[in-house]
This record gives structure tokens, sequence and C-alpha cells, in this order.
């Protein structure tokens, strides 16, 4: 597992889970070394599970404190997409973390959040994944960007940086097609 | 292995039955296409790596595969994990772009061994020069992922330069693997300084951000860098939103660290807080407001802007941000109640709020912000609220309720019905055990509530399912009932335990009754009576395993004692000096010894118990610890105090001056930044001080040894020296400080005060830097330390009262004394009060330690312990006049004229 970020200050994102309506997991992240064990990481999914999914997180993202962390969460089709941090941790940014995350897994899938096009696209969801959080350390919040990247566009030569998500939606949008016509034929 | 991974994930779907589990495997019949998966089948699969034509598509589907079995929490073997990244490395040969970063993927999900990384070095060295950016970007991450520290000296010269690629993503891939690698290789990678800097003035927001982080984290143990990097930064134009967070946090660091200002002089760096709290991003407004909520010794000018801003957030849509806000807001309440006293028209709309979360936060800001008057209407509102939410929450809404009580006793009728209430409604253990706790504490501090309490928990030990709470509230009835105004009303509800319960509880209720007995002489015949009934219990709590004590037994004995022993009833009652952990250790010894003829002799127990080592202390979590954090400005100094008398006991010299009054807070000796870190730590005991200096040497060139510190007493004539403890070796930054003392000694129990110039003196040994030895000489060397300081409100601590009035009058008249002084220009009455409130250090009594808006006059009550353990009470009362001057009139009451007058001098030389 990737060395440990040192430095406190440094915000660090403890897990990033994508579960079922039923609280299975779909594609999940531990990046603390208090979550690496199985049993570990069934409990707590279990736990935060069972303490939003009676919860309304359609509309807004909504948030929830226990033990010693913060959540925040979103529910999108039949899915849930959650992201952990530490108590102390600023909730702002933990749900601009979560907002990459869903609003690139749903650009990825053109809207169509549910568990069977993220089961059939599940490499995507991984790779998103990859681009958001590298070990814990929060890598892009722009969910455009994660987008591209995960697609393997090159954000190409001269392209403005100074803006990287506007060009990237566009690209974005032009690779995915493909990506759905790929996973469309297999 | 015939297992799918469905049966080996057991733990993974643990609560579900068998014949529900037999309906999601036909619902996932229908559209997982992972249904049936099998890690042999899987692992035979990616045999297909090796074929001499690759087909792209299918190896990414085998991959994802693989990838599918980790996430469900399946391990491979070391001889799979081995075979599959061998087949893997064979992948890189193909051009397929998607099958590559499939490859990188999978690569650090299954980390190499050591010896095999070599395998794959070449490749991702070749991709790493690859003209695709993304190829660049993703071996730069697996390379960092990979690579031990010697590997990172080879292929830093391609790294150092990655950092300021003009590809973002590129610049952003090496510098978070330069983030995680910082731990260790530190030194190596601080030689890329430059180009760090370079990529701190990035254009593109994540580069920024993690430029700005990996800076710091180079630069994190060297404290005149860090702020070197905070001037600059602040100065420079930090357009990422992160970046601005974490220079937020740095901010806030450096302020926490400096001294804190001296009268009205500015907080340095407070202006970029509050310029922050107008920034664009949430993200860097919250920071913001938070960092100036948790600064030290916050004055409520300071507050409004962050309070401000939160407010704002408070009416947000997201519930995010009402959640931090309100989050923030109740913290700010514990200890500037009238700061947050604006918000309560949006917080009293927050009771309602969907996410229970917010609503509980909200309900207890409100708690604590509340004055009298708006008690009553608060309690209808939660009374509500209470049946709607979870256990959790109720508890936090009940210690919220406890705290409020001790700040208005008078208010205890309202609030002990709203507890009894909600004790009578459905709930679990850990809520009914903080609401019978509550109560205790209530029958504990305010002797008004106590018949009420105890009618109260009467009537719920009724009906009382958890044997834990019968028993406890059993002994408390036993203690404080027979000295009840009416003890005979209590009888018939313990007794009905003694019918009714199970053997536990049958027990405690006799014990209870025996006491009664002891200390009511016109019940006894009657008690005695009851007793006598319970000889015939039918069943024994000796059945219930070993230890137990018979209820039976317990009949016995108790009758023997009312009727019969020597020492009269008062022996049911035996008032041992001896601990019961003592106790229970002796006894444990005495049954495992062999020679068990000898009776035990309870002389043997030790009277004092050795501190057990693990002090486990219940740490509250989740909402409970977000509410009560700020409580922790009565609880943490305390645990900081067990921490110092812990250290002093661990000193022989030290622990023989007998027990610590007051343990001052900490003062810095030493300016930011020099050779040396000395703070020092003020023990009064009773006819000594402690001066303890927790030192650290912050230059790795040096060994400091034979540390002492030399205190000049010219200024200070009470004072003689009685000990100084040197210290062998300073430690340096990462073994933490290690401390010297200086003991004074003054006239027990007297309020001497002094100034002291100190010394810290000193055997200096360089380190030779290409042996790294200390040399063998050394010489003395002596530096110059910032004066200390004993003053007055030293020897006095914040003592809790929970009646004030009472106290008040308690105390002899002839003790107090009355003057009046004008104490010049003041913002407002809140400013005047808490700069009063500082210099006394004693604790507000009955929250008015909290000024209402725009009030002309203001009368504050403060209660404390002065050195000697003599209890005294003051009663401020403050007046501002229209050119903001403010006077005030001190009244002083305590049990020894000579502290009234001492309390005054303190304000006379203030």
């Amino acid at each position: 597992m990737a060395a440990e970020i040192v430095d406190p200050t440094i915000p660090v994102v403890k897990n990033m889970l994508l579960l079922d309506s039923e609280g299975k997991r779909i594609a999940v992240k531990y990046f603390t070394p208090e979550m690496y064990s199985v049993t570990a990481q069934a409990n707590y999914e279990k736990s935060v599970f069972a303490k939003t999914s009676r919860t309304n997180a359609r509309g807004e993202a909504e948030i929830i404190m226990f033990d010693d962390v913060v959540v925040v969460y979103k529910f999108l089709g039949d899915l849930m997409f959650y992201v952990t941090g530490d108590q102390d941790e600023n909730e702002v940014v933990l749900y601009s973390v979560l907002q990459a995350f869903y609003e690139s897994i749903n650009m990825l899938l053109r809207n169509a959040v549910e568990k069977k096009t993220v089961l059939e696209n599940l490499d995507l969801v991984l790779l998103a994944m990859d681009e958001i959080v590298d070990g814990g350390l929060i890598l892009e919040t722009d969910a455009g960007v994660v987008a591209t990247r995960v697609t393997m566009r090159q954000d190409g030569e001269g392209s403005p940086m100074s803006n990287p998500g506007l060009v990237t939606l566009s690209q974005a949008f032009g690779s995915i097609k493909e990506q759905v016509a790929r996973s469309l034929l297999k | 292995m015939a297992s799918t991974a469905q049966n080996t994930l057991e733990p993974l779907r643990a609560g579900g039955d068998s014949k529900a589990k037999d309906e999601d495997m036909e619902e996932e019949l229908e559209y997982s296409p992972f249904y049936g998966i099998e890690k042999g089948a899987v692992l035979q699969e990616a045999r297909c790596f090796n074929d001499s034509h690759v087909d792209p598509r299918r190896c990414q589907q085998v991959i994802t595969k693989l990838l599918y079995l980790l996430t469900q929490g399946e391990s491979f073997t070391k001889a799979e994990a081995s075979e599959v990244f061998f087949s893997v490395t064979k992948l890189f040969q193909h051009k397929d772009v998607h099958l590559r970063r499939m490859v990188y993927l999978v690569i650090k999900e299954i980390i190499p061994s050591s010896d095999e990384v070599i395998i794959i070095t070449s490749s991702l060295m070749k991709d790493m020069n690859s003209k695709n950016d993304l190829y660049r970007a993703n071996a730069i991450r697996v390379l960092c992922r990979i690579i031990d520290s010697q590997m990172l000296l080879q292929i830093e010269r391609y790294l150092k330069q990655a950092v300021v690629d003009k590809s973002a993503v590129v610049a952003s891939a090496v510098l978070a693997g330069a983030i995680h690698l910082a731990g260790a290789n530190s030194e190596v990678i601080k030689r890329w300084s430059n180009e760090v800097q370079e990529a701190i003035n990035s254009r593109h927001p994540m580069v920024q951000f993690q430029a700005v982080a990996l800076m710091h984290a180079l630069r994190a143990n060297d404290r005149l860098a860090v702020s070197k990097l905070v001037t600059q930064l602040t100065r420079s134009n930090v357009r990422s939103p992160m970046g601005q967070c974490l220079l937020v946090r740095y901010v806030a660091q450096v302020i926490a660290e400096s001294q804190p200002g001296v009268g009205n002089e500015v907080r340095p760096f407070y202006d970029f807080l509050e310029s922050c709290l107008r920034h664009k991003s949430e993200v860097v407004i919250f920071e913001a407001a938070r960092a100036i909520c948790n600064m030290r010794d916050v004055t409520t000018r300071e507050l409004t802007p962050a309070v401000t801003v939160l407010q704002l957030f408070l009416s947000s849509s997201k519930p995010v941000l009402r959640f931090v806000a309100v989050r923030t807001l109740n913290k700010v309440a514990m200890s500037h109640p009238m700061a947050v006293t604006n918000c309560n028209i949006d917080m009293e709309s927050l009771i309602a709020d969907p996410n229970r979360s917010i609503a509980t936060l909200a309900i207890t800001t409100l708690l604590k912000t509340g004055n009298e008057s708006s008690i009553d209407r608060l309690l209808k509102q939660i009374g509500g609220f209470m049946s709607e939410i979870a256990d959790e929450f109720k508890v936090v809404v009940v210690e919220a309720i406890k705290a409020l009580c001790l700040k208005f006793p008078q208010k205890y009728r309202g609030l002990m019905n709203f507890l009894s209430n909600v004790l009578r409604e459905d709930g679990g253990f850990e809520y009914k055990k903080a609401i019978v706790d509550a109560i205790l504490v209530l029958i504990r501090d305010i002797p008004e509530a106590k018949e009420m309490g105890l009618a109260q928990l009467c009537e719920f030990i009724e009906d009382c399912e958890f044997t834990f709470l019968s028993v406890q509230i059993l002994h408390l009835m036993g203690e404080e009932g027979p000295r009840t105004k009416d003890p005979a009303r209590y009888i018939r509800y313990i007794y009905n335990r003694v019918i009714l319960e199970n053997a536990t509880v049958r027990a405690a209720a006799l014990s209870s009754l025996a006491r009664f007995g002891a200390h009511c002489p016109d019940l006894r015949d009657r008690i005695l009576m009851l007793i006598k009934r319970a000889l015939y219990d039918n069943d024994d709590e000796a059945s219930a395993g070993p230890g137990g004590n018979g209820v039976r037994d317990r009949a016995t004995l108790y009758l023997y004692q009312l009727q019969e022993a020597p020492e009269g009833p008062e022996s049911v009652d035996p008032h041992w000096r001896i601990p019961a952990k003592g106790l229970e250790a002796a006894l444990q010894a005495y049954l495992a010894s062999p020679d068990q003829e000898e009776p035990f002799d309870l002389s043997s127990v030790p009277e004092v118990v050795a501190p057990s080592p693990a002090k486990a202390k219940a740490k509250p979590q989740g909402l409970a610890a977000a509410v009560a954090a700020g409580l922790s400005n009565v609880s943490g100094p305390e645990t900081q105090a067990d921490e110092y008398a812990d250290m002093l006991k661990a000193v022989p010299q030290l622990a023989a001056l007998g027990p610590v009054f007051k343990t001052c807070s900490p003062v810095q000796l030493t300016e930011e930044e020099t050779e040396y870190k000395v703070v020092c730590v003020r023990h009064v005991l009773e006819g000594h001080i402690v001066f303890q200096f927790n030192c650290t040497n912050t230059v790795r060139e040096q060994v400091l040894e034979d540390v002492s510190v030399t205190m000049d007493l010219a200024d200070a004539e009470e004072f003689s020296e009685e000990a100084v403890l040197p210290l062998k070796v300073m430690p340096g930054v990462e073994e933490g400080p290690g401390q010297t003392y200086v003991v004074l000694a003054r006239p027990p129990g007297s309020m001497a005060l002094g100034r002291f110039l100190n010394i810290l003196r000193f055997r200096i040994k360089e380190i030779d830097p290409t042996t790294g030895e200390a040399e063998e000489e050394g010489y003395e060397d002596e530096y110059q330390l910032e004066d200390v300081e004993v003053a007055a409100a030293d020897y006095i601590k914040p003592a809790f009262a929970p009646n004030f009035r009472a106290g008040w009058d308690a105390l002899p008249e002839e003790s107090e004394m009355v003057d009046d002084y004008g104490i010049g220009q003041r913002d407002s009455l809140q400013d005047a009060v808490e700069a009063v409130g500082r210099i006394l250090g004693m604790q507000a009594c009955e929250g008015t330690d909290a000024v209402p808006p725009n009030a002309r006059s203001h009368t504050l009550l403060l209660s404390g312990i002065v050195v000697g353990d003599v209890q005294v009470l003051v009663r401020l009362s403050f007046g501002i006049d229209a050119q903001r001057n403010v006077a005030m009139k001190l009244a002083v009451r305590s049990e020894s004229a000579d502290v009234s007058e001492a309390i005054h001098a303190i304000i006379q030389e203030a």
C-alpha cells in the first residue's frame, strides 16, 4: 500500500465507496491503514449503510458524522456514493471530492448511472476513482478533467491549460461515446 | 478453487438470510456481468496476456475481472499475484492506450515484490519519456508507488524535471508521488525545491495545490521555514481554492504558535484570514471561518465576520454547508455564547431539518446560547423533536440539558421534569444511562433538586429493564435517602425491588434498605422486619457466578450489624479509607497464594493505589464529540494537569513536595526559531512553586548536556531556592521536550509574587558532520531566557459554584470587601468582562460571562479556590457610559479577609 501522508495539514480522504441500494459493494477504495482488513471494511460499510440508507440524499449530497469520521454521500439511481474523511477534515473539501466522484462517473456513463451500467463499465469507474484520489491525496476534483483522463484523451498540445474543465468536457463526451459503444459490443 | 466470490465474501454479506441471498442471486443473474465469477477461472483467463496475438479488449475485460475480485475482498496468494504480474508486464508491448491504462491500474493494485519491480522499470521509464502526457503521468504514478529509496536516486533526474512539466497531469502525478515519498525520502525531495517553487506558480489549480502541500511537507519540521513560506504565499496569489485552503491551515498554525497579542495588538495574519472569508470558493470560506473560530483566546470582535459568513451557510440549500456552519457555531457557543445569539432565528428553523445531525447540533447550540427566559420555550420544542431522532442524538441532547441545568440551577424544575419525561419514554441502555447520569449529577450539584430527582428515580426503577441502572440508583438512594426530610417514603419503592427483581437488584435493594436502617433510628424496627423476610429469599445471587454477594448472606449480615454488632448500626457503612481497586487486587493476590490458612488481613491493603498506566478515558465520538468539543475548556486543562501531575510524581524529589494545587498555562521563554526552545510551566503547591522547563534542541549539529536553569531571586524576596534538577541531554525536535526543574520554597499558603530572570546553562558539544559523532569535551555556555512572573492569579483556580447566592450568603459577611475601579475605554462590556475574567482566572457562574448585546450594565459572578483551599466568590458590577468608559464595582467574599484583600490587589495592579 502507498506510503502514508506525513504532513497532517494535507487533507486526506479515508475511503471512497460505491455501494448498491442494498449496501453491497460495487467498487471501494480504502486509503488508511486502520481499514486494510476485509472484515473492518465490511463492518464499516455495513454501519455506513445502516446509518444513511433511509435518508434522502437524492437532491443534494448529505452528510453524517459518527465514530471519528465524517461521511458525505449522494444517491444516484440505484447507487450510493460515499466519501469519508477524518472528523476534523474540512467537510466542504470532502464534498468536492464526492462531487468529482459521482459527476465524473455520470459523465462517463452518459447519465445512465445504475448498477447494471456501472458493473458493465467497472473499468471506467475504477479508473475514475484512481484519477480522483491517489493514496488518500486528492489528485483532481474537476469531474470533466477526470473523465478525460480516464478515457486517455490527451490534453493535447497547446490546449489552454488555464481552463481545463471547459475544453475537456466536449472531448470527454466524444470519447465517452466511443466507450459506450465499446461496452455495448461486449 | 470451487467457491465463488459470493461464498468467500460471507462477511460482506452478513445479515442476509439464505432465502434473501437466493433472491439476490437470481436478480444478479439478470444483469451482473460478474455473476458466478470465480478466481481460479479468471486466473486461467489471465494467461491470454501471454498470447502472441493479444486481443486488447479481451485483456481489458480480464483485468477488470481481476480488479473486481480484489474489490470484492478476494486476495491472491503470493504465487498467484506473481504470476498475474508477470503476464501483465507482457502487455506493455501492446500499443492500445486503454489497455495500457488498465495495466497501470492493476500493477498499482498488486504491488509487485521488490525483486520483481526491476522487470517493469524499463518499460515504465520508456513510458515516462513518451510523447503522450497520460502515459508519462501514469508511468510516474506507478513508479512512485513501487520504487525504493535507491531507485529513487536513479530516476530522480526525470522526476525532478516532471515537476515543472507544462502538462498538468504529469506535474500533478509527480507531485502527488513526492508527497507520498516525502516521509521516507525527504532529503532527496528537498533537492527539488526550486522546481516545486516554480510549480507553486502553476496556472493549474490542482498542481498549485499539490506543490504548496509538498513544499510545506518538506519544511514541516522547520518553523522558521514554514513562517517564511506562509509570508511568501500570503503575499503571492494562490488561486487554487485547495491551495488557499492549505494556506489558511498554515496561517492558523502560525497564529497558534505565536504569542498571544497583548492588549489591542492585532493578531498577525488575522487580516489574511478575514480576507479569505470573502473568497469565491466555499471550501476556502469555511476553512477560514473555522480557523478564526478555533483561534486561541479569540475575541468577540475577531469572531464576528466569521460568524456572519457561517450564518449565511445556515440557510444554504446544501446540507453539507448547513452542517459545517452549525457544527462550528455550536463550538463557538461554548466559549462565546453571545457571539452566536444573532444566529438564533436561523438556528431555530434548523430544528426541523431533515438531517438529524444538523437538527441535533442546532438544538444543542440553542441550549448553550439560550438565556433563562428562553429555556421553557426551547424545552417545549425539543420535547416534540425527541421522539423522532435516534438514540445517539438523544444522548447528545441530554448532555446539553445537563450542562444547561448546571448553568441555570434555578431552572432545575423544568429541566428535571423534561429529563424525567424522556426517562419514561422508550430508549436503549446508552440513552437511559445518559439520562440517569444527568439526574445523578443534578442531585449531587443542586441541593434543591435532590428530592425531586430522587422521586423521579424511584418511579423509574419501578419499571426499569436495565439491572446496571437499577443497582446504581438503589445505591444512590441508600446514600441520599436517609438524609432527606421524609426517608420513609422511599422504603416502599426499595422494598418492591427486593420482592420483584433479579438477584443482583435484590441484593442492591437490600443494602440500600440497611442504610436506611442504620441512619434512621425511627425506621429501624420496620426495616429489620423487611430484611428478615429476605432471609428466605429463594434464589441466591451466588448462583449467578463466583464473586456474587448472596441476598440471604447480605440479609444475615445486615441483621447482625443493625442489631448486635458492637460498633452499633453504623457498622453497615464502614468508612474504609481503602480504595476498592486496592482491595480487589489484594484479595486476588490472597486467593492466588497457596497458603490460605491465615485469615486475610485488611491492613495489608495499600491505602494508595498505584495509578493504572492505561488511563482509558472514554472519548466521546461522533456528534457527541462535536458538541462536547468546547467543553474541553473545562476538561482539557484538567487532563493536561493530570499529565503534568504524573510527570511530577515520576520525579521522587518533586513527588515528596505534596500535591499540586494548580498548574498554570505554559509560557514560552524563547523567541520563535532560536536554537533552543524553552517553555516554562509553573506548578503551585502548598509551600512551593515548581518551575518546569520543557526544553527542545532544534539544532541537529550540536548536543546540549547538563542543562539547567538558574533563576535570579533578587526581585522575589519571599522565595528561596530549594532544589535544581538538571536535564542530562536536551532532546531534539523528534523526541519531544525534556524537563529540568527549579523548586522555590515560599511560606506555606502565602501568595508571594515575583519576577525572575532566567539563564539557561548547558555544556555544548558540536557534532562532526563527517562522522556524525559529538566532540569529546565541549564547552560551557549560557543563554538568556525571557523572564517568568508569578502573579496572584497563579494562586487562584476556578471552582464550580452550583448556587452562587447560597454560597455568597454562607461566607462571612465581615470578609466582604468592596471597591470601585475605572477600567478605561473598552469596545464593549463583553470585552471588559472577558478581560477581567482572564486576569482573575476564576470560573464564571450562572452564565454571567456572557453579556447581552447592547447592555449598559452587567453583573459577573465568579467563583474560585485560593491556594490553601480557601473558597472565594466575586461579584462584579460593570457599567458603561456613552464614551465607552467602563467602571466596575468589585465585591469579594471569602473564608479569609487576607484573600479578599489579595483579590483587590490583583485588580489594582492589573
